[in-house]
């Protein structure tokens, strides 16, 4: 009993002194940290908007509305192909997530197999994957029938780019706000996280996601230098690339389309491999841009987005059909973010906000005031409690009960966790029932001595015996944090974070750490008998 | 130093004696908490019902609940629960869900907003759609259902069944408890008392399994001996034990309630509660329960170490630890 292998003390000690280390951040303001030589850890606590006050939104990607736009651009596609060809047909309509069309002159109906065969687009997932998908099925039916389905994989993948552009905007528009390190994230299959620290204008933020990225096509007057050179007419609007540095493109004020007549844009390859941006208009945009692509060949025309010019290609050949190709120096990666951006200037689908939680800074200062007066007191309450029952074995638990919350917090600060209200209740839950370990060690100890043992049998039978209690006891709990942690959202992770790495930290400091002050206390003064 | 014993430490009191008055004291209280919770139901908060919840500081003090719930209440928002909040100038105004989908949520905390103006902070804005509460209320009963579903599995391999399955239904008898004082006192349940709810499994469960080890251990240790009478004898071991622990968690939980803030109010009262329901229950229900389950009739040992019997721990000089004991 009385031995204690030497590597073992150092270990102890050792991970007593990182944790000390690893929670010296959490006391010192910004400018200290900045001061401290690089090995020093400078992690601190992350503060949960409950505590440190901010905005909390859930978004919902309305994909309903995607599908039924899709259904509907099909069901024009299919218009259209047959008019193109002067193919004529009846009965076209839209059922669940099929649209159906009777060819009605059977001499007809190959010709239109034909055409309707062009409308499935095989989308790329070029970054991803290599695998492609094709958004439409075509069915062929007896006596002309066509059925031209949304595929379950193509309807996937759009649903999935949905929520990818969404998010896009979504990260772009709360940029613009301008607060530190703003949290936007998946959550589920069709919700977005948005979370801002310390942010009050929670209105502002509102409006800024309930708005549609403002995409436009504008036809060029002069570039760079030239741009600048060139003065400016009441009709024009000088906007900048995002190259850096800025390039100044001259163009006319007057938008010759917007985003909201785009219904599509894709990454894709061109004859010599190189990286494109495949895009297509609505019916009405089709015209339009074949129109002003015709009477202005030869003339670059600006891709802004949010007063930003993306691209400003030249129309090299008059674009009809009302599809095109932007080709530059893309690589996959831009060619993928501007089709990205092109598509979520047309944003396919609605943000609905879900779930909405703002505290203010007011009420998060209180909460860790409150939360720490708790701390403090539950601790004096706990400590007292344990001197008055065990004595000098009492200040032993209480000195393991300190390291164990100094150990928990270094944990946290290590982990970048995040600490809530719930969590700070998840601590002071630990501090309770932290010194239980001790208790059932120490009530055997007294058991034992009570039998007639000697002083240091009765300590080593108390600790061994009582081990496997409190590894039993102590994984009941920690089967319901880790369940509350998969399981549980926001406050409650919070909650099962500190409670979870609460009761490893006991079992470490109860068990270990007590034990080596009971054994150093045993080996120095040598008692017959056990205060307890 | 002389050491405070508020309990007496070699207790032997006739816990299985008293189990023909404390388990029909557990089915009454049981069959009222459905009771209460049949007649006056949880108060779902906007967690679980959707919803919103506003709370403001008035620049004046105290805030006049009066003249804002008579405002509030004329511009067509439904029922309007405005009350005090803490301090005296902190008032929490409550929307239920307004029929109308996530859209309309949004719309009446601008009502609100436009309503109560410029003299107020507003310290914190929650507003829950019908979509999210649906999810956490299916989140919340699958958190519970699973957990209790793991520990069952978990003691199923430590114990034998009879344990695990006591084990289990004290812990279902905590929550129903628990649950019926949260109806009783129509404390809000919102996903912090799904937390709280789980941490009391883990409590209860804790002291249930510190006494189901010594029962498992004097079953080893004490072949012949009555089974009421050595439950009795681990009950009785581990009491001093159990009631410290609950006293530690009571006061640290304690500590919590009065001065951890308005905002875990309801939290914290809830792990009060099971804790001592707890406590109670894993001394007084879980152990006697372990006899209508046939734990073990008459002599016959159902684990190996036959050897054993009779040996009373500590009169040999070293202890003698029985075949696959775990303490």
């Amino acid at each position: 009993m009385l031995h204690f292998a030497r590597w073992k003390i150092w270990l102890i000690v050792a991970s007593i002194a990182a944790s000390i280390v690893f929670l010296i951040p959490n006391f010192l303001d910004r400018g200290t940290l900045a001061k401290l030589p690089g090995w020093f850890p400078t992690r601190q606590l992350t503060l949960g908007l409950d505590l440190q006050g901010g905005a909390h939104l859930m978004l919902e990607v309305d994909t309903q509305a995607m599908v039924k736009e899709r259904l509907e651009v099909l069901r024009d596609d299919v218009r259209r192909v047959l008019r193109e060809d002067r193919i004529g047909y009846t009965g076209i309509g839209i059922q669940g997530t099929t649209v159906q069309v009777r060819i009605t002159d059977q001499a007809q109906v190959e010709k239109a197999a034909q055409k309707l065969a062009t409308i499935p687009q095989s989308l790329s997932d070029a970054v991803f994957s290599t695998t492609r998908v094709v958004d439409v099925e075509v069915v062929r039916g007896e006596n002309g029938l066509f059925r031209l389905s949304l595929t379950a994989p193509g309807l996937d993948y759009r649903t999935r780019r949905v929520v990818e552009q969404s998010m896009e905007v979504v990260r772009r528009r709360v940029d613009q706000l301008g607060t530190t390190e703003p949290v936007i994230a998946r959550q589920g299959g069709t919700r977005l996280l948005v979370q801002v620290p310390g942010l009050q204008d929670i209105e502002r933020l509102k409006d800024l996601l309930r708005q549609t990225a403002r995409l436009t096509f504008h036809l060029v007057d002069a570039v760079g230098p030239q741009a600048m050179a060139t003065e400016r007419g009441a009709d024009q609007d000088l906007l900048y690339t995002r190259d850096d540095p800025p390039i100044p493109i001259l163009m006319q004020k007057r938008a010759m389309l917007t985003g909201e007549e785009l219904v599509d844009a894709q990454a894709a390859y061109d004859q010599t491999s190189q990286a494109v941006v495949n895009f297509r208009f609505n019916t009405s945009g089709a015209q339009k841009f074949g129109q002003i692509t015709q009477e202005n060949v030869g003339r670059p025309f600006a891709v802004v987005l949010d007063k930003d010019v993306i691209t400003y290609p030249r129309i090299n050949m008059p674009i009809l059909g009302g599809s095109g190709q932007i080709s530059g120096n893309f690589t996959v990666q831009s060619a993928n973010d501007l089709a990205l951006l092109l598509r979520a200037g047309a944003l396919p689908a609605d943000l609905t906000i879900v779930e909405e939680r703002t505290v203010g800074p007011g009420l998060g200062a209180d909460s860790i005031a409150a939360g720490k007066l708790a701390a403090v007191v539950g601790t004096v309450l706990v400590v007292l409690y344990m001197i008055g029952n065990y004595g000098l074995l009492g200040i032993f638990a209480d000195v393991a009960v300190v390291l164990n919350i100094a150990m928990l917090l270094a944990i946290l600060s290590f982990l970048q966790a995040t600490l809530t209200l719930p969590g700070i209740a998840g601590i002071v839950l630990t501090i309770g029932m932290a010194v239980d370990a001790n208790v059932l060690i120490y009530e055997r100890i007294r058991e034992e001595q009570k039998l007639g043992r000697s002083a240091v049998a009765s300590i080593d039978a108390g600790f061994s015996r009582a081990m496997g209690t409190i590894v039993d006891s102590n994984l009941t709990t920690l089967i319901a944090a880790v369940v509350m942690f998969l399981l549980g959202s926001g406050p409650i992770k919070g909650f099962a974070v500190t409670l979870g790495v609460g009761i490893l930290t006991t079992l470490f400091t109860a068990v270990t750490v007590s034990r080596l002050m009971v054994v150093l206390w045993l080996r120095r003064f040598r008692p017959t008998r056990i205060p307890i | 130093m002389r050491l405070i014993k508020l309990i007496p430490e070699d207790t032997k009191i006739p816990f299985m004696g008293a189990r023909f008055v404390t388990f029909p004291i557990s089915m009454v209280l049981v069959a009222a908490s459905f009771l209460v919770m049949a007649i006056f139901g949880l108060n779902y908060g906007i967690d679980f019902a959707g919803g919103t919840v506003i709370e403001v500081r008035s620049h004046v003090s105290p805030a006049n609940l009066h003249e804002i719930r008579s405002s509030l209440s004329s511009i067509g928002l439904g029922e309007v629960q405005v009350q005090g909040f803490g301090q005296p100038d902190d008032v929490l105004i409550r929307l239920q869900e307004q029929p109308g989908g996530e859209l309309a949520q949004q719309a009446a905390v601008s009502k609100v907003r436009a309503t109560l103006g410029d003299a107020y902070d507003y310290r914190r804005v929650e507003v829950v759609g019908p979509r999210v509460s649906a999810d956490l209320r299916r989140d919340g009963t699958i958190a519970v259902v699973v957990s209790l579903l793991l520990v069952l599995v978990y003691l199923w391999f430590r114990f034998e069944w009879q344990f695990a399955v006591g084990a289990v239904l004290t812990t279902i008898h905590d929550i129903v408890l628990t649950l019926g004082l949260l109806s009783a006192t129509q404390i809000s349940f919102d996903l912090t008392a799904i937390a709280a709810i789980l941490t009391i499994v883990g409590y209860s469960l804790n002291d249930t399994v510190v006494i189901y080890d010594r029962i498992r251990e004097n079953l080893r240790k004490y072949k012949k001996m009555p089974l009421p009478e050595l439950i009795d004898g681990a009950i009785n071991q581990t009491l001093t034990r159990t009631i410290r622990t609950s006293t530690t968690t009571i006061l640290a939980v304690g500590a919590l309630l009065v001065f951890g803030g308005e905002a875990l109010r309801g939290f914290n009262f809830a792990m009060l509660c099971g804790i001592v329901i707890g406590t109670y229950s894993s001394i007084v229900i879980s152990a006697p329960l372990l006899i209508f389950l046939r734990l073990r009739t008459g002599g016959g040992a159902p684990s190996s170490g036959a050897d054993e019997t009779g040996d009373k721990a500590g009169k040999s000089g070293k202890p003698g630890r029985p075949a696959g004991a775990t303490v």
